[in-house]
């Protein structure tokens, strides 16, 4: 099986901290894999690498076979042209309209001729269901109408690899549930491979291919849906169905309590 | 915002910034002279310049003709060499004279120039022979003091005379 | 009191270091965006379109202050100059201050109020709402695409402000000592045209407000790109590119005129 991603024995930190301990995942190529964890867990800075905007400290992050890490600018631009990122807020280009934020890598790539820039642009806003708001400006969009021109620029050369970063945040349910489907029909009408990096687990569950879970650095768990739904591993339970305390504490490590409201303080 | 607006608007800002430019030019500058090609260089020397300076203008009859160069002491004569250089639409005499003169009473120093009367006209690199230094406050004082002492000696030994 | 002395010492001493670190981070931006120019003279739309911006909307700040600073100097050079009974030079001080300092000077130091720091916001919003990340994964330079653009459009807008500053100035001391305080216009034209020269005074002018030009976009656009992607990040971005914009201003001014002044005399 041809793997469109594929990364092992990873670590990344910034500065002393390490944030990514010994991550191995693969993506193979036509699937949709979902990345899950808490907040602040290294899930973007996983997508970053993916896209080869950081680079690894040791080990390594291939994309379609070519190993990111070895790479000079020029090819790394190269490579970033077979990927489309979703940003986790779209990240639209506010001083451009919807129709030149989907426009702007074909102008910016190709040559094509403006009436067939035109057609393909419309064409990638039909797929999202917007063509109505071409002319409009970012700013005058929803959140959701947003997030939706967003990917439709994001596939706008039909990349091999999709990435997405947090598709699911701050929407409401039913553009949430919209945005899901879409993010399943581009990657098999374009016959993608797509990275999902989520919290959101309900949503992904019903889409992906695939979860792998990122806890404090570590992969802790990983499957298909129906294995995680059933999976008897504290952690995925406590994170599926969304309980307060857990494996993963409610509170941040800090100080006990006694320390910081006991009457040995003043004495301290 | 329109591309074809906005283009319109920049090269509207463009062009206007360019009239400004050429207004300063030719209306508060003086574009028309020391423009490359279009002056000659003649050099005279003075025992004292004064408060000359590079750029200083030089006049004729009071219409200014040309500027001031550059200055610098000849170590061979032991006085001031200064360069010139004139408009070519203004020719003079060979036999001209150039003198430093002040504006006003505390005004700026130039050189006034003073047609001759010879045929032949100056060119590029020629020297004017004849020149006029500035004056020095002090030695025109002391001047007119050693006058005026001289003076009083010739009217007394002449009333002396007239006398007896 | 040895320890405050310490501080108030290590204090100096850091501050020193960072400014010279700063300068320093600046001039390398300078030249990341110099390598990175191809784009901009490839597709010179992107620079008219900051021209725009940077040139065209300041405009009207621009020429209303000429206008004022003209007319200031108009009112009081002939105040001052009338007691010494030459008041036709007039025209020849409002000309060679609005040229050689006042016109460089003073529209670089409202570019940078009114241009610099919208540069610096735009960056630095792009910054924060991952616009410039997002561009870099489109495989297209930040630098390239936003920064360089900018930067040209603050370079060629700026000598043109300043040269209209002056000629607005000029114009304003015109009006002012000529229409309104009845001095002979022929005098003062004449004499400002002899007092004026074309390289030293005018040439000079445009010089300066060339590297003045540089020297704005440049701290701009550093600051947006550096700025923090946070709300305060990129305010505090604002203020000390109309800050640190000011002092080289100040301090470039210095430098130039003593070098030009040293080539004349």
């Amino acid at each position: 099986m041809i793997h469109q991603v594929e990364i092992r024995d990873l670590n990344f930190g910034y500065g002393e901290q390490l944030v990514l301990k010994g991550i191995n995942l693969t993506v193979p190529k036509g699937s949709l894999v979902a990345i899950m964890g808490l907040s602040g867990c290294g899930k973007t800075t996983l997508l970053r690498l993916m896209g080869g905007q950081l680079l690894a400290r040791q080990g390594s992050v291939r994309v379609a076979g070519q190993e990111l890490n070895h790479m000079n600018e020029a090819q790394l631009y190269a490579m970033r042209r077979q990927v489309g990122v979703l940003f986790q807020f779209g990240a639209l280009f506010t001083d451009l309209s919807v129709f030149d934020n989907v426009a702007f890598q074909m102008r910016e790539h190709t040559r094509l001729p403006e009436s067939m820039i035109r057609d393909l642009t419309l064409m990638k806003l039909n797929a999202v269901g917007l063509r109505g708001v071409q002319s409009l400006m970012p700013a005058e969009l929803s959140g959701g109408m947003a997030r939706r021109v967003a990917m439709a620029r994001a596939t706008a050369l039909d990349p091999a690899l999709i990435l997405y970063d947090e598709p699911f945040t701050g929407l409401d349910p039913i553009s949430l549930g919209a945005i899901g489907r879409l993010i399943r029909q581009l990657n098999d009408a374009l016959g993608a491979t797509s990275v999902l990096v989520t919290h959101d687990v309900q949503e992904s569950m019903k889409i992906v291919d695939y979860i792998y879970f990122v806890s404090d650095g570590v992969i802790v768990a990983q499957g298909t849906p129906e294995e995680i739904h059933a999976s008897a591993l504290p952690f995925v339970h406590q994170f599926v169905w969304g309980e307060a305390d857990g494996p993963l504490p409610f509170h941040y490590p800090g100080p006990t309590l006694k320390m910081d409201f006991g009457d040995e303080r003043g004495q301290a | 915002m329109n591309r074809a607006t906005l283009n319109l608007w920049v090269g509207f800002f463009v062009l206007l910034g360019f009239l400004a430019f050429l207004m300063l030019a030719f209306k508060v500058g003086n574009l028309n002279l020391d423009g490359s090609g279009g002056t000659y260089e003649v050099v005279a020397h003075f025992d004292n310049i004064g408060q000359l300076k590079e750029r200083a203008p030089v006049r004729s009859s009071g219409v200014l003709v040309g500027r001031v160069h550059s200055v610098r002491f000849d170590t061979l004569h032991y006085n001031a060499e200064v360069h010139m250089v004139i408009d070519t639409q203004y020719h003079f005499p060979v036999d001209s004279s150039v003198s430093v003169l002040t504006s006003g009473i505390l005004g700026e120093q130039y050189v006034g120039l003073d047609a001759g009367g010879d045929d032949k006209m100056l060119k590029n690199g020629d020297e004017i022979k004849l020149t006029q230094g500035a004056m020095v406050l002090e030695r025109l004082i002391g001047q007119f003091l050693f006058n005026k002492a001289q003076e009083g000696g010739t009217d007394k030994t002449s009333t002396d005379k007239g006398a007896p | 009191m040895r320890g405050a002395w310490g501080h108030g010492l290590r204090t100096v001493g850091d501050t020193t270091l960072s400014i010279v670190g700063r300068i320093g981070a600046v001039v390398l931006f300078l030249g990341q965006i110099l390598r990175h120019s191809g784009t901009s003279f490839r597709r010179f739309g992107l620079v008219i379109r900051e021209v725009y911006f940077a040139g065209v909307q300041s405009l009207i700040i621009i020429l209303v202050s000429g206008l004022f600073v003209g007319m200031v100097l108009g009112l009081q050079g002939f105040e001052t100059l009338q007691s010494y009974g030459s008041s036709e030079s007039v025209g020849v001080l409002v000309a060679l201050s609005l040229m050689r300092e006042l016109g460089p000077v003073v529209s670089a130091l409202l570019f940078a109020s009114r241009a610099g720091s919208a540069i610096t916001a735009e960056i630095g919003l792009m910054k924060a709402t991952e616009q410039l990340s997002a561009m870099e994964m489109m495989a297209v330079n930040p630098l390239a695409r936003v920064v360089a653009p900018r930067f040209w459009g603050g370079v060629i807008s700026l000598p043109l402000l300043a040269v209209l500053f002056a000629a607005m100035g000029i114009l304003g001391g015109f009006l002012v000592t000529v229409v309104m305080l009845g001095v002979d216009s022929g005098a003062f034209w004449s004499q400002m045209q002899a007092a004026v020269d074309f390289h030293h005074d005018i040439l000079n002018g445009v010089i300066k407000s060339l590297v003045f030009g540089v020297a704005v976009s440049a701290i701009a656009t550093f600051e947006g790109y550096e700025a923090p992607p946070t709300a305060e990040g990129v305010s505090g971005a604002t203020t000390r590119t109309v800050v640190s914009s000011s002092l080289a201003i100040l301090a470039l001014d210095l430098l130039l005129t003593a070098f030009m002044m040293k080539g004349w005399n």
